[in-house]
């Protein structure tokens, strides 16, 4: 079973992204979305799990959300794919569920 | 009415648009400066990405607030505190952030920066020093 975890909350205030990647089996992929874009910058404190995790997993970052909050793309951690929301219904659409991670 | 000014300082935790709390907190912000209260802002946590440069909401369909901030020098709100550990542990440094500034009357109307970067231990003494601590 292929599975799209979304992560919306920020890596600094919740612990929902360290419970997401805590818990993924193959095939998984990673959404992060509204707060949860903030996992996906360089040099910040958060950076090692993202990096561990795509060793693994493919981990994506929704661009609306980052161009929402200042953040350029060149801030984001290499690896990750920027995609927008019709990139965001085909990773749901490919994938047999989505499972958040509030 | 009692003429006592009380120092009141507003302590932002939270990243603005994945919750309402950051343009809340402006709103308070920008109410109470009218009340000639001594305000200060104090920017701390995820508080510190409110002032990210360059925000574009255009994609989300949400309000972009952010061009907000350079009118609290107009409203005398010029004691802006930014915690240094809470920007780099997020990757950040004051250039990421608005340039924000204040117009000193008494000085020709000179433009002064409204933002001081402070330490987590400066900023525990800025925040036991006030009078009063709104938390958002």
């Amino acid at each position: 079973m292929s599975t799209l975890h979304t992560v919306n909350k920020s890596p600094f205030e919740k612990t929902s992204l360290a419970a997401c990647l805590d818990h993924l089996s193959a095939g998984a992929a990673v959404l992060l979305l509204e707060d949860g874009v903030y996992a996906a910058l360089t040099q910040t404190s958060a950076e090692g799990q993202v990096k561990a995790a795509l060793d693994s997993v493919k981990v994506y970052a929704l661009g609306p959300d980052l161009q929402a909050r200042g953040l350029s793309e060149e801030r984001v951690i290499p690896g990750i794919s920027v995609v927008d929301y019709a990139g965001f219904v085909d990773l749901a659409a490919e994938h047999d569920k989505v499972q958040a991670w509030l | 009415m009692s003429e006592t000014i009380k120092n009141f300082l507003y302590l932002n935790r939270r990243a603005p648009y994945g919750t309402i709390y950051a343009w809340e907190s402006l709103e308070v912000v920008l109410i109470g400066a009218a009340f000639d209260q001594d305000v200060s802002l104090a920017f701390v946590d995820d508080g510190v990405f409110q002032l990210t440069k360059g925000q574009d909401t255009a994609g989300v369909g949400m309000k972009n607030f952010s061009p907000t901030y350079a009118a609290l020098g107009d409203y005398e709100v010029k004691k802006i505190y930014i915690e240094k550990e809470s920007l780099e542990e997020r990757g950040l440094s004051l250039d990421d952030l608005q340039h924000l500034t204040w117009e000193d009357e008494d000085d020709d109307y000179a433009e002064k920066d409204s933002i001081h970067l402070v330490t987590r231990a400066e900023m525990a003494a800025i925040m036991d020093g006030a009078d009063v601590v709104f938390s958002f």
